[in-house]
C-alpha cells in the first residue's frame, strides 16, 4: 500500500472518525483516502475545508466534542497550523496532526525534505508548550505509529505530529494493520463538550489572565511533558554493539542510513546507528549512554543541520558530532552515504 | 410577594463584567432567556471569541468551547458535525466575524453548516482599546483612524451579513440591534428564530446585533443607544436580510 493511504487507514482502525483537510501535495492522497474511506464509516465526518487553517479548527471543535480527530498537511500547510496547534496545547485537547513535508523554505518544492525538524520539535506555534513528535520511517511505521498517535494523543490530551515526508507518502510496502488493542481504549473524556446533560457545564479555554493561573498551568503542561519523556521516548539502535561511530538518522534518512551501514561494514567499517523514533521526545538518554562507548557521532539529516543541535545538547560535549546533509529534496542514495561514512571513519582513524 | 423578573437559568450567577452600557450584559442575558425557554441548556454548546466576549463563558451556564481569533465558524462546524444534534452557536464580534475570520464566516455559510452565529457589531475593536474594525463607519474616529475613517485611506465599511446572504447554504439572516426596548425585544425573537433553523436542520443562521460600545465611542450610554440609531443604522439597516425558511421546512 502507498503510505499516505496507510495513514488514512491505520486512522480508521485506530476510531479516527473526523478528518479535515486541504489539499497540498505530497500529501493528497491521504486526504483522498479519508474522503472515500470515512463515508463508510458510522457517524464518520470529513471536510474539505476552506484552509488549512480552517482545517485545523475544525479538528479542535471535533475533538473538543470527544472525537478522534486527525487532520494533514504538508510544511506550507503545518505553518497554517502553528496558531491552533498551540491552542490545542493549552487547551489540551487531543488531535493527530500529519506532516508529509517537503523542500522549504517558501513554497520550496514538492520533493521529500526532513527541513520542519524544528517547527515540529519546538513547538511551532506561539508559547511554552511541546508536541508529541513521531518520525517513522517505513510503510509499516506509518501504520504502526498512526495507531500509536491516537492512544497518545487521548492518553496524554495533546496534539501529536506524525511527520513524515514525501517518500514515505508516495512509496509502497506491504503493511500488517495491528489489530489495535482495545480499540479507542477507555480514555476518561469527562472534559469533552456534549452538552450539559445531567452534570454541571463546562469550559474549554486557554485565556488564562491572572499570571498565577497561567504559571501553574505551565507548570503543570510540564509536569506531563515529563511524563510524556519518562514514558514514552522511542529509539531504534542499529548494529551498534561493536560500533566505534554512531550515524544518527531519522525518518527517510535513517531508512537511507541503514542501507549505507551494509555497504560499510563490507569494508569493515565499525559503524551502527541511532534512530530516534520520537523527534519530542528526544532520545537524549539513548544518546548519553552511548557515548561512553562510541565517541564520534555523523548527524545525517535531508536539511542543512537541525536535528544535530538535539544530539548536541544530548551530548553536553561528550562527543564529537559531524554533520551531512542534502537539503531542498534531494535524496542521497546509501553509496553516498557510505562514502561520507567512510571518509569519517578513515580521518579519525577509529579503524 | 410573585416573583416576575429574575436570571435566566442559562446563565450563572456571576455578575457581568462588561463596561456600563454595553450592549453584551443585555445580549447574554437575551441568548439565555431563548435558551431557558426552548428548552436547549442541555443540547447547548457556545463558541465565544477572541475580544471582550471570551468571557461569555463565565456568564453562560452551558458548555463553552474558545476558539482562536476569528475561527469560530470553524471550531462551531467541527463540534457541529461530531454532534449533530446538539445546538451550537458562535458569538463573535464585528473583528472576529468580518476581519480575521471572514474565510472561516464565508466558507461555513456556503457549505450550508447547520449552526448559529451571532454577530455583535459594535464598530470597533473593543477589548483592544478601541481600534479601527471593518464595520467602523465612515468618518467615525477610532485610535487608529484618529482623523476618522476614510474610504480612500481605510476602505468601506464591510456588510457582512448582506454579503452573507448571498451565500446559498444560509437560511436566515437578520440585523437587530440591543439599542431600545422594542430593539432589545425583536433581537429575542430573532435569536430564538434562528436557533429554531438550526434545530429544524435547515442551515446556517446569523443574528447581527448592533450593540453599544459606549467606553470606546466616548458616549454615555443614552448617547451610545442614540447614535446606533441615528447613524448606525443607515450604514447597517436594521431587518431580515435573508429568510429562505418559508422556502424550506417551516422555521416558525
Amino acid at each position: 500500500m502507498r503510505g499516505n493511504h496507510v495513514i488514512g487507514e491505520a486512522a480508521i482502525r485506530a476510531g479516527c472518525h473526523f478528518y479535515a483537510g486541504y489539499p497540498i501535495t505530497p500529501q493528497n492522497e491521504l486526504t483522498e483516502y479519508m474522503a472515500a474511506r470515512l463515508s463508510e464509516v458510522k457517524d464518520g465526518v470529513f471536510i474539505q475545508a476552506e484552509s488549512e487553517l480552517a482545517a485545523i479548527n475544525m479538528v479542535m471543535g471535533a475533538s473538543m466534542a470527544g472525537t478522534r480527530a486527525m487532520t494533514s498537511s504538508s510544511g506550507p500547510g503545518i505553518s497554517l497550523k502553528q496558531e491552533s496547534i498551540s491552542f490545542l496545547s493549552a487547551m489540551e485537547l487531543p488531535a493527530v496532526i500529519v506532516n508529509i513535508s517537503r523542500g522549504g523554505p517558501g513554497l520550496g518544492n514538492i520533493a521529500p525534505s526532513q527541513s520542519d525538524y524544528f517547527q515540529a520539535t519546538r513547538g511551532g506555534g506561539h508559547g511554552d508548550y511541546r508536541n508529541i513528535v513521531l518520525a517513522p520511517n517505513s510503510v509499516q511505521e506509518l501504520a504502526d505509529l498512526t495507531m500509536r498517535a491516537f492512544d497518545l494523543a487521548d492518553k496524554y490530551r495533546t496534539p501529536v505530529l506524525i511527520l513524515g515526508d514525501g517518500m514515505l507518502g508516495q512509496m509502497m510496502e506491504p503493511v500488517e494493520f495491528l489489530d489495535p488493542k482495545k480499540p479507542g481504549k477507555p480514555v476518561s473524556k469527562e472534559w469533552t463538550l456534549t452538552g450539559a446533560n445531567g452534570r454541571p457545564s463546562r469550559i474549554i479555554r486557554s485565556l488564562l489572565l491572572d499570571p498565577t493561573v497561567e504559571e501553574e498551568h505551565n507548570w503543570k503542561l510540564v509536569r506531563k511533558y515529563e511524563r510524556i519523556i519518562h514514558k514514552e521516548t522511542l529509539v531504534e539502535d542499529f548494529l551498534l554493539g561493536d560500533s566505534t561511530m554512531a550515524v544518527i538518522a531519522f525518518g527517510t534518512a535513517a531508512r537511507i542510513t541503514k542501507g549505507a551501514i551494509l555497504r560499510a561494514r563490507e569494508q569493515n567499517i565499525k559503524v551502527g546507528m541511532i534512530r530516534p523514533i520520537t523527534l519530542w521526545p528526544f532520545p537524549s538518554k539513548a544518546i548519553q549512554e552511548i557515548s561512553k562507548i562510541i565517541k564520534h557521532f555523523l548527524v545525517f539529516e535531508l536539511n542543512t543541520g537541525q536535528m544535530i543541535d538535539d544530539v548536541r545538547l544530548s551530548l553536553e560535549g561528550r562527543g564529537e558530532v559531524h554533520f551531512y546533509g542534502r537539503p531542498g529534496g534531494i535524496i542521497p542514495t546509501p553509496l553516498e552515504v557510505s562514502r561520507v561514512i567512510a571518509s569519517q571513519y578513515y580521518q579519525k582513524r577509529l579503524g | 410577594m410573585k416573583k416576575v423578573f429574575s436570571r435566566p437559568k442559562s446563565l450563572k450567577n456571576n455578575p457581568f463584567h462588561y463596561c456600563p452600557g454595553c450592549g453584551h450584559s443585555i445580549l447574554h442575558r437575551i441568548i439565555g432567556e431563548v435558551i431557558d425557554e426552548m428548552g436547549l441548556q442541555e443540547i447547548a454548546i457556545g463558541v465565544p471569541p477572541a475580544g471582550c466576549a471570551v468571557l461569555a463563558y463565565n456568564y453562560f451556564d452551558i458548555d463553552m468551547g474558545e476558539a482562536p481569533h476569528g475561527r469560530g465558524a470553524a471550531v462551531a462546524t467541527g463540534l457541529k458535525r461530531a454532534l449533530p444534534n446538539r445546538l451550537v452557536f458562535t458569538y463573535q464580534g464585528d473583528g472576529d466575524i468580518a476581519a480575521i475570520g471572514t474565510a472561516e464566516t464565508i466558507h461555513a455559510a456556503n457549505r450550508g453548516e447547520n449552526i448559529t452565529a451571532i454577530f455583535v457589531n459594535n464598530a470597533v475593536y473593543g477589548m483592544t482599546g478601541g481600534q479601527m474594525a471593518p464595520t467602523t463607519l465612515p468618518g467615525q474616529k477610532t485610535t487608529t483612524s484618529p482623523g476618522g475613517r476614510t474610504e480612500v485611506a481605510h476602505g468601506h465599511p464591510m456588510n457582512l451579513s448582506e454579503m452573507l446572504a448571498l451565500a446559498s447554504g444560509s437560511v436566515y439572516i437578520v440585523r437587530t440591534a440591543v439599542s431600545s426596548t422594542s430593539n432589545i425585544l425583536k433581537t429575542k425573537k430573532a435569536v430564538a428564530k434562528a436557533f429554531q433553523v438550526q434545530l429544524s436542520g435547515m442551515g446556517f443562521s446569523l443574528v447581527e446585533v448592533l450593540s453599544p460600545c459606549g467606553t470606546n465611542w466616548k458616549m454615555i450610554p443614552t448617547e451610545a443607544c442614540h447614535w446606533i440609531e441615528e447613524s448606525m443604522v443607515k450604514c447597517y439597516p436594521l431587518g431580515v436580510i435573508k429568510d429562505i425558511t418559508g422556502g424550506r421546512k417551516s422555521a416558525d
